[in-house]
């Protein structure tokens, strides 16, 4: 079985997020970038699927800040590949960069064919489209998002994939492959790998590079108007002091409300 | 003459959801200030008697196939009334239920589907949409450079009571073919049972990423305990594995209520905002003095959530005696 693994870099949100000065885009001269965290849940139920059915996993990345780190730690953690697309034009639409995810797929070496597409469902700076269903219509593959459990079938041919709705509720499906999946969460949380382990794998694979089909950035599909810190209509009344003057404070709440 | 506008009704087991009468409320107040109709888009099967509770649209589609009797992510039939009507704008609840079906309808025609939609107004005959980015830290005014353009909006932007409009509005019967399903519905799984239903407790104690271990949320437990009420969840920690699903509390977890819904270390993404806005009483703990869940919060607290927890647990104990 083969087993694709899209990753991307997004914004770590725990920083504080600036707005440039043209008041339309996030300012990225101190970013921290982090792996999409629905990504790694894509990568974690890829080395899953490993584990039960056998087969291959390469990881494919689109050239980022601190992109070959969490390559090398998919690769620590059991990737057998590692694909990195280069000279990626600025400013790519979704709509864009899932084309050209698609003709890396298509045309790099040894990528097809394939049975599953993992991918995270949406990443937190996805404003045109969402990337994973964006992907199926570009290869003519199945698609199915918000996706919590992979099984493949005995016959290779289907899967039974797990999607959350709400309450807690989920549906099975049957899916058949080749497949794009948006993943929401793994079976079981990302594994951790220490650094070690990551350093070995520096040493002893390799990251493969891909020039971007010369496809350009993609006519814009939406235009940002104005960005800015959302507009707070209301603001929590702080209590303040030591932990245990706030906990004096918490209970005078509790008690004026009958909640003591 | 634009186009008119579309709400992509939603139905779940049988029901027209509240997501998407928030959105018929939204839709026509778009399609006002657009000057067009309000139509609402019905895919089902069987499913003709719910365009009555689709009352605020001047029109329902209704389009009746098996492959619609349960739920689908195929787009196919949406794609084909898209491209057949050419309506301005479809508005799609931003669900884990619509939000696969916008988003490959989209893909297939070329538009974009804009993200996480919180409003969406008429300026000068373009719709404007303000979205949440970047897990509600900022928000942008975005509009789409197509018709039609697709819009996730998100659960809340009105209130489905403005959208609940009873009468039966023309129905007109459209016909779609759908494509040999490559994705199939098999069953729903339903949550696990047993556990403690924090849909319906008073108290509830919130950890997110914030408590940073399985063993601290020992401190939330010993906190929920002495306040009489449960331990629930944000997402992170459900997926770290150290509460159960039937714990979570947000978009693809459980609506809570509680008279008090106290946040040890959750930030405030908009999807865990989505399930417990309507607390009576919201009190938040977090590191960062600029993390959203202040902007909803009643009462916030400063501080570390492993320092502060044990500090309220004592105080209660205390003042209970």
């Amino acid at each position: 079985m083969s087993v694709l693994v899209l990753l991307k870099m997004v914004p770590d949100v725990v920083e504080e997020l600036e707005v440039s000065a043209d008041g339309k885009s996030l300012d990225t001269s101190f970013l921290r970038t982090i792996l999409n965290e629905r990504d790694d849940h894509a990568l974690e139920q890829a080395l899953l699927l490993k584990e039960r059915h056998g087969g291959k996993i390469t990881v494919i990345a689109l050239d980022a800040p601190d992109m070959d780190d969490v390559l090398f730690t998919a690769l620590a953690k059991g990737a057998d590949r590692a694909v990195k697309v280069t000279d990626v034009p600025e400013g790519l639409t979704t709509h864009a960069a899932a084309r050209l995810c698609a003709q890396v797929i298509a045309t790099g070496p040894g990528l097809l064919p394939v049975d599953l597409v993992l991918t995270g469902v949406q990443a937190l700076d996805d404003l045109d489209g969402l990337s994973a269903p964006l992907l199926a219509q570009q290869l003519d593959f199945a698609y199915l998002g918000v996706v919590t459990g992979v099984a493949v079938d005995a016959s290779g041919q289907g899967a039974t994939v797990i999607k959350e709705y709400a309450g807690g509720v989920r549906g099975e499906f049957a899916v058949r492959l080749p497949a794009v999946l948006g993943a929401q969460a793994a079976e079981k949380p990302p594994r951790y790998v220490p650094v070690a382990k990551v350093r070995a794998a520096m040493k002893a694979q390799a990251i493969e590079t891909v020039p971007a089909p010369g496809s350009g950035a993609g006519a814009a599909l939406v235009e940002v108007q104005q960005m800015a810190k959302p507009v707070v209509s209301s603001h929590a009344e702080m209590l303040e002091g030591s932990p245990e003057e706030v906990a004096g404070k918490f209970c005078e709440l509790l008690a004026k409300r009958g909640l003591l | 003459m634009a186009g008119n506008i579309w709400v992509l009704a939603e139905t779940w087991r049988g029901q027209v959801t509240e997501t998407a009468l928030e959105l018929m409320a939204l839709g026509r107040e778009v399609a006002g200030q657009l000057g067009v109709p309000l139509e609402a888009v019905l895919l089902g099967h069987n499913a003709r008697p719910l365009a009555s509770s689709l009352g605020a649209a001047d029109t329902v589609l209704y389009a009746d196939h098996a492959a619609f009797a349960e739920p689908t992510p195929e787009a196919g039939a949406l794609v084909q009334l898209i491209k057949e009507r050419r309506p301005h704008a479809v508005l799609v609840p931003w669900t884990n239920l619509s939000m696969d079906i916008g988003a490959l309808a989209a893909a297939h025609l070329e538009v974009p589907f804009v993200n996480g939609c919180k409003d969406l107004k008429a300026e000068g005959g373009a719709l404007v949409a303000q979205c949440v980015v970047y897990g509600g830290k900022l928000e942008a005014a975005v509009t789409a450079t197509t018709t039609p353009a697709l819009f996730g909006v998100l659960p809340g932007s009105r209130s489905a009571d403005a959208g609940r409009v009873d009468k039966m509005p023309p129905v007109v019967d459209v016909a779609v073919i759908m494509p040999e399903p490559k994705v199939r519905f098999s069953r729903y799984l339903e949550p696990e049972t047993g556990d403690v239903d924090i849909t319906q407790q008073d108290v509830l104690v919130a950890v997110g990423r914030g408590i940073q271990t399985k063993d601290n949320i020992d401190l939330a437990e010993a906190l929920a305990v002495t306040l009489g009420g449960a331990v629930c969840g944000s997402r992170p920690v459900i997926d770290q594995g150290w509460l159960s699903l039937s714990r979570q509390v947000g978009k693809s977890g459980m609506q809570v209520k509680p008279k008090l819904y106290l946040m040890l270390g959750i930030s405030g993404a908009p999807e865990h905002i989505e399930g417990m806005k309507d607390a009576q009483l919201i009190v938040a703990v977090n590191t960062d003095a600029a993390a959203p869940i202040f902007n909803i919060a009643h009462y916030g607290i400063v501080g570390d959530a492993l320092e502060i927890a044990p500090a309220l647990t004592e105080a209660v104990k205390s003042k209970k005696g």
